[in-house]
């Protein structure tokens, strides 16, 4: 008996499933294929290999028709990769307040990498201006400071993006599964499966999160046509994105946009368990410490004063 | 066959009313055609078409949501007593407030819809269908107990009235079990809700023990305030018999609601106003402003001054049984929990922001639109509903009458020629 009602569960469960998808089929009966396809695509951590690669397949056509117009013929083709967390990595990221002179060069190169929209602008970075006096205070912080004459005096500078919780509440609160914890520890969202509900933006303490209010526009020859399904692919207006640590990058062996482009070598990354790494060295060696410890979320980006 | 004279009689009675009865119904329609232009906008351009951004990242819609959560969960507050006690006069008045809550939960659901960045995607959360996060995400909860609210409140209001339909007692082996569930049920959805905004670390505002508590009490007053003022619209209009003492009965329970509401409100600013520590910035961003930036803070008092006159109005007795007194504070109660829910609660949760980013949210010209448009939905699907019920409860729409009207109206219909 127990048997047959365990078999029953999940025939019962996919013939809902089914029935739902059903009435839906009869309203996308008019659309194209590529809407129908897109309406039923299944989470990405569901997805058969078979299905991943049709799905990829639309979405590089989709993009490549950013980059590649009438207006605009001599564009490069996107190509959206899915390479996997590497075995025995956990990324982690440290920042040297005591260099950081708030220039906004990485806020720059991170748009710019990851193709974040510039109409409407969305930055992952936010580079908030502090008083000397008062210490790291975030909520009395200023992040409309203008940039071309820092660092001005009495002020340091703080960026702020995806701290990469161990405990996230972004992941906690979603109520799809859209947005998840990847092995190496990279917090990352399945843009077709989020349902633009916002939950993780109030949820997130470090306003990591991103919502694409609008339909976001790039210049098509600033599109970065290296791109991860995770990652920095185009996203479609109604959905949220947020800082991947480049994953397209660093699952390459490469660093970071933000850490290449910082003039004052503030910015250091690598394999949290490779005991030779930059990040393990400032740990060892300089005092860190993470932001709104008090929260719990167990961040894996640590700030120092290396001087 | 029986189902369908049902189906067919309530139909009927939809159709046919008095010319006021058609004015309402063209001024809703009205309502839903402003929310549907406001809509379309919002869906062609994005959610930038409403005035909430990162920084405050809901806004009124969700405060609308969180209202009417309230307002369907405080059919329970008349169950009780109509069921538990069983207490005459409350009784027609329970199958009102069962018909109120599905009406609300449908609100509900749409203030979501409209809410989310991606409605294509709105089977993500469905129960069964999509792929709900449990147990680990507030939302996800709330889509279940919603829908077990919904689906609870729906088959109870159709059993009664589909047995007084057919003249027959409604079955209490069927029903009273189902009732006895809607209770919990009722309560869990607001629980839920405040859940929702309660486990938020990063939002010190709401990261309150007493925040569930805070909004069961408000629905409690929210809710039979609505109920109040339909009660006499329905019994002025559709003459349904409603005793005064079941109304003032109501009012005297809301007086009680209304105090805990005070009293936590009084409990939960003394801290923040005591201990003055950096979490005190929102409560002030409230009542008083932060740096000038001040738009909340008329409405902040309007509402205390609504919440707290109501309850002296409720508390004496002379002026809850004197009909301006009832009526003033049901409309006084009702506006000042609507603000409390509406605005007061959400938008200083994300004033300042996580990062000290002070944005102050209005809602938009389209946010006001689509809101209209979708109590327009709501209030022609609960007059749609009453419109069967009351005839059904007074047992002028039966089975008899319903078979009978449409032979006469067979009779009379010219058949076509050939």
């Amino acid at each position: 008996m127990s048997d047959s009602d365990a078999k029953d569960k999940p025939n019962r469960r996919v013939f809902l499933k089914m029935l739902g998808q059903a009435a839906a089929v009869s309203m996308l009966a008019s659309c194209s294929e590529r809407d129908r396809e897109a309406f039923f695509q299944q989470h990405f951590k569901e997805l058969s290999k078979a299905d991943l690669a049709k799905v990829l397949e639309r979405l590089q056509a989709e993009a490549t028709e950013k980059t590649i117009s009438q207006a605009h013929p001599e564009g490069r083709a996107a190509s959206i990769g899915v390479e996997p967390a590497m075995p025995g990595v956990t990324f982690g990221y440290a920042l040297d307040l005591s260099r950081c002179v708030g220039c906004r060069r990485c806020v720059d190169a991170c748009v710019k990498e990851n193709n974040q929209s510039r109409d409407p602008q969305i930055h992952w970075i936010t580079v908030l201006e502090m008083e000397k006096e008062g210490g790291v205070d975030v909520m009395h912080s200023n992040a409309y400071y203008v940039a071309d004459t820092v660092p001005r005096k009495g002020h340091f500078y703080m960026p702020v993006s995806c701290q990469q919780c161990r405990d996230a509440p972004c992941v906690k609160s979603c109520p799809v599964g859209a947005t998840w914890q990847e092995p190496d520890g990279i917090v990352v969202v399945d843009y077709n499966y989020c349902i633009g509900c916002r939950c993780c933006l109030a949820s997130c303490p470090y306003g990591a999160r991103h919502f694409n209010w609008a339909e976001p526009h790039i210049p098509p020859d600033e599109i970065n046509t290296n791109m991860h399904y995770l990652g920095n692919r185009p996203r479609p207006k109604g959905v949220v994105e947020k800082c991947t640590f480049c994953i397209q990058r660093v699952r390459k062996g490469l660093y970071p946009a933000c850490v290449e482009i910082c003039p004052t070598g503030s910015r250091k990354f690598g394999n949290l368990l490779d005991p030779d790494s930059e990040v393990r060295y400032v740990i060892e060696n300089k005092r860190v410490f993470i932001l709104k410890e008090e929260l719990g979320t167990h961040p894996k980006f640590f700030y120092f004063y290396g001087v | 066959m029986m189902f369908y004279r049902f189906v067919v009689g309530s139909l009927r009675a939809i159709v046919r009313g008095p010319k006021l009865y058609y004015l309402w119904l063209l001024f809703l329609v009205a309502l839903i055609a402003i929310g549907a232009i406001g809509y379309a906008d919002q869906l062609k351009h994005g959610l930038v078409r409403t005035n909430m951004r990162d920084q405050v990242s809901w806004g009124f819609y969700i405060g609308n949501f969180t209202f009417m959560v309230g307002v369907a969960a405080a059919a329970v507050v008349l169950v009780i007593p109509a069921y538990i006690y069983n207490w005459k006069p409350i009784k027609e008045i329970v199958i009102i407030g069962e018909l109120l809550a599905v009406c609300a939960i449908v609100t509900c659901l749409l203030f979501v819809m409209v809410d989310i960045g991606r409605p294509d995607r709105f089977w993500h959360i469905m129960p069964f269908i999509g792929n709900l996060h449990i147990p680990s995400s507030l939302l996800a909860w709330d889509s279940v107990v919603l829908n077990v609210y919904f689906v609870l409140n729906l088959t109870i209001v159709t059993h009664l009235l589909y047995r007084a339909f057919n003249k027959k007692p409604y079955s209490k082996r069927f029903a009273t079990p189902l009732i006895i569930l809607s209770i919990p049920a009722a309560v869990s959805i607001h629980t839920v809700t405040a859940f929702l905004y309660n486990g938020l670390a990063s939002r010190p505002y709401w990261n309150s023990a007493i925040l569930a508590p805070r909004f069961i009490a408000s629905a409690f007053c929210s809710g039979p305030a609505i109920i109040l003022i339909l009660l006499q619209l329905l019994r002025r209009y559709a003459k349904l018999e409603i005793k005064n003492e079941a109304l003032s009965k109501i009012a005297e329970l809301m007086a009680y609601a209304m105090f805990v509401n005070l009293f936590l409100f009084g409990a939960e600013i003394f801290r923040e106003y005591y201990s003055s520590t950096e979490h005190l910035v929102y409560t002030k961003y409230l009542f008083s402003g932060v740096d000038g930036h001040r738009s909340l803070v008329p409405y902040a008092w309007l509402s205390l001054f609504l919440s707290g006159g109501a309850f002296l109005l409720f508390l004496i007795p002379s002026t809850r049984r004197h009909p301006v007194g009832l009526n003033l504070g049901a409309f006084m109660i009702y506006g000042g929990v609507f603000i409390e829910k509406g605005i007061a609660l959400v938008v200083p949760g994300f004033t300042p922001s996580t990062l000290g980013d002070i944005y102050e949210y209005v809602p938009s010209r389209v946010e006001l639109m689509v809101t209209a448009g979708i109590y327009g939905i709501g209030a022609l699907l609960f007059t749609l509903m009453v419109k069967v019920a009351v005839p059904i409860m007074g047992g002028h729409l039966t089975i008899d009458t319903g078979s009978k009207r449409a032979t006469t109206a067979a009779l009379e219909t010219p058949q076509p020629v050939t």
